[in-house]
C-alpha cells in the first residue's frame, strides 16, 4: 500500500469521491465561521473596518503562492513517474490559483486605496504578485492551445518548471528594483505575536477553510477531467467500432 | 555545430529582412519614443535607459518564431533531431544563430540610439555591457519559448505571453546598470546579477528546450 496507488484513476475516483462531501462540509463551516467572525471583529484604532479585508487578502494570498507550488510538485510526479491524475490535477488547479491571485489583488487594492491612498503601487510584493498572475496565464494558454493531452502535459510541466525559477527570480529581482511599501508578513512563526488574538484566531480559520476549499474544487476539477478524458476515449472507441 | 552554425546564419541573411529587421524596429521605436513623450531632454534621459532595454526586447521578441518553425515546416528539424549531434547542442547553436542575427546589431548600434534619447556618453559603457551580458540570455528564453510552442498554429502570440515574463529579471537588472552608469553610481551589483542570470540561463535552459522539442516532434 503506498500513495501511488492512487494515481490509478479509478482508484481516485473512488476515494475522492468517498472524502469530497466531507472535505466540501469542512471547507463551508470554516470559510463561512471564519469570515463571519472576521465580520464582527471589533474595529481597528488605526485602519477602522478596513482591518476585516485581511480575512479574504491573507488566505487567498497565500493559497496563490501554495497552489503554484502544488503544480509544480503535480507537475514534477507527472514527468517522473507519469502518473496522469497528476498532470490532470495539475491542470485543475491553474485556474484557482488564478482566481485566488485575483482575489489577492483586488482584495489589496480596495484595502490600500483608503489605507496608502492608492489603488496600485509598484510595490516589490504587489508586481511580484501581478507577475505570477502573468504565469499562471500563460500556463492556462498553453494548456488550451495544444491539442494531444500527452504532450500538453509534458509541455506545461517543463513550463511550470521554468516558470517557477522564474517567477522566485523574479521576485527576488523586483525588490532590487523598487522598495517596499506592503508590510511584512502578518503572521510569522519565528517573531511571534504581531497581531492581536482577537484577528488572528479567525485568520487561522478562514486560512484553513481557504485551504479545504482549494482541496474541494481541485477534487471536483480533477474529477470532472478524468470524467471529460473518459468521455473522448469512449468517444473514440465509438468512431472505431 | 560550427555548420548548422552557419547553415542558420546563410539562411538568416539570405532569407531576406531577418538580420536587419531587429535594428531597424529598433530605430523605429526609439524614433516613435519623443512623439509620445516629448522631445525635451529632461523627459527622455530618465526613461531612455527602460526605452533601450524594452526596444531591444521587444526586438529580439519579432524574429523569436523563426528560430524552430521554418525548420519545424520543412522537416529539417527531425533530421537534426535524429542526427548525432545532442538535441541541447543544436538548441543552443540556433539560440547563438539568433543572438549574432538579432542581439549583435543591437549592441553595434546601440550608442547612436542612446544619443536619439539623449542618453549622456558616461552610460554608453554601462548600455554596452548591459546588453551584451542580457541578450544571450533573452535568445536562449526565447528559443525555448518557441521550442514550446514550434508545432502550434497561431504560436506567435502565445510564445510573447509565455516568454515576456521570463524576461522580467534581465529586463530590471538590464535597466538597473544603465541607470546607474547614468548616474555614475557603482554597476557591479547589477553586472552581477545579470551576469548570473545568463549564466544560470545558459547553462538550464537548453535542457529545457530540447525536452520540449522532443514532445514536439514525437
Amino acid at each position: 500500500m503506498s500513495i501511488w496507488e492512487y494515481a490509478n484513476p479509478v482508484k481516485f475516483m473512488r476515494t475522492s469521491g468517498a472524502i469530497l462531501p466531507w472535505v466540501v462540509a469542512g471547507a463551508a463551516v470554516c470559510t463561512v465561521t471564519g469570515l463571519t467572525w472576521g465580520f464582527l471583529t471589533p474595529e481597528d484604532y488605526r485602519q477602522g473596518s478596513t482591518v476585516k479585508i485581511v480575512f479574504l487578502h491573507v488566505p487567498a494570498a497565500m493559497m496563490a503562492i501554495n497552489i503554484w507550488v502544488m503544480m509544480l510538485v503535480a507537475s514534477l510526479i507527472w514527468l517522473i513517474r507519469r502518473h496522469h491524475v497528476s498532470a490532470l490535477a495539475a491542470r485543475a488547479a491553474a485556474p484557482i490559483g488564478a482566481v485566488m491571485t485575483v482575489i489577492g489583488l483586488i482584495t489589496g487594492a480596495v484595502w490600500g486605496q483608503p489605507m496608502w491612498g492608492t489603488w496600485w503601487e509598484w510595490d516589490p510584493r504587489l508586481t511580484s504578485f501581478l507577475i505570477l498572475l502573468l504565469f499562471y496565464i500563460g500556463y492556462m494558454a498553453l494548456w488550451s492551445a495544444i491539442e494531444d493531452p500527452d504532450s500538453a502535459a509534458d509541455l506545461t510541466a517543463v513550463l511550470c518548471l521554468v516558470g517557477s525559477v522564474f517567477a522566485l527570480l523574479s521576485r527576488y529581482a523586483v525588490f532590487f528594483w523598487n522598495q517596499g511599501l506592503h508590510q511584512g508578513a502578518s503572521l510569522s512563526v519565528q517573531s511571534g505575536e504581531r497581531m492581536s488574538a482577537v484577528y488572528r484566531y479567525p485568520l487561522y480559520l478562514t486560512m484553513l477553510g481557504f485551504g479545504l476549499l482549494f482541496l474541494s474544487l481541485l477534487l471536483i476539477r480533477t474529477r470532472t477531467e478524468i470524467r471529460k478524458r473518459r468521455l473522448v476515449a469512449l468517444q473514440a472507441r465509438e468512431m472505431r467500432a | 555545430m560550427i555548420a548548422l552554425l552557419r547553415r542558420d546564419l546563410r539562411l538568416a541573411v539570405r532569407a531576406g529582412g531577418g538580420f536587419g529587421l531587429g535594428v531597424a524596429f529598433f530605430l523605429i521605436l526609439c524614433a516613435l519614443v519623443p512623439f509620445g513623450v516629448g522631445p525635451d531632454t529632461a523627459a527622455l534621459q530618465p526613461i531612455a535607459p527602460g526605452i533601450l532595454w524594452l526596444g531591444a526586447l521587444l526586438a529580439c521578441l519579432l524574429s523569436l518564431d523563426r528560430i524552430f518553425a521554418l525548420d519545424h515546416e520543412d522537416g529539417s528539424l527531425d533530421l537534426l533531431a535524429t542526427s548525432p549531434l545532442p538535441l541541447e547542442g543544436a538548441v543552443a547553436v540556433k539560440a547563438l544563430a539568433h543572438w549574432i542575427t538579432t542581439g549583435l546589431p543591437l549592441i553595434v548600434a546601440a550608442p547612436l540610439f542612446g544619443i536619439l534619447l539623449h542618453l549622456p556618453g558616461a552610460a554608453v559603457p554601462a548600455l554596452l555591457g548591459s546588453l551584451a551580458l542580457g541578450t544571450p540570455a533573452l535568445s536562449m528564453l526565447g528559443a525555448f519559448g518557441a521550442a514550446v510552442t514550434v508545432g502550434l498554429r497561431r504560436g506567435g502570440l502565445l510564445l510573447s505571453l509565455l516568454v515576456l515574463p521570463l524576461y522580467i529579471p534581465t529586463l530590471i537588472f538590464g535597466t538597473e546598470m544603465i541607470r546607474r552608469g547614468q548616474q555614475g553610481g557603482d554597476t557591479g551589483t547589477p553586472l552581477l546579477f545579470l551576469a548570473g542570470i545568463t549564466a544560470g540561463v545558459l547553462a538550464v535552459i537548453p535542457f529545457a528546450a530540447a525536452a520540449a522539442l522532443r514532445v514536439n516532434l514525437r
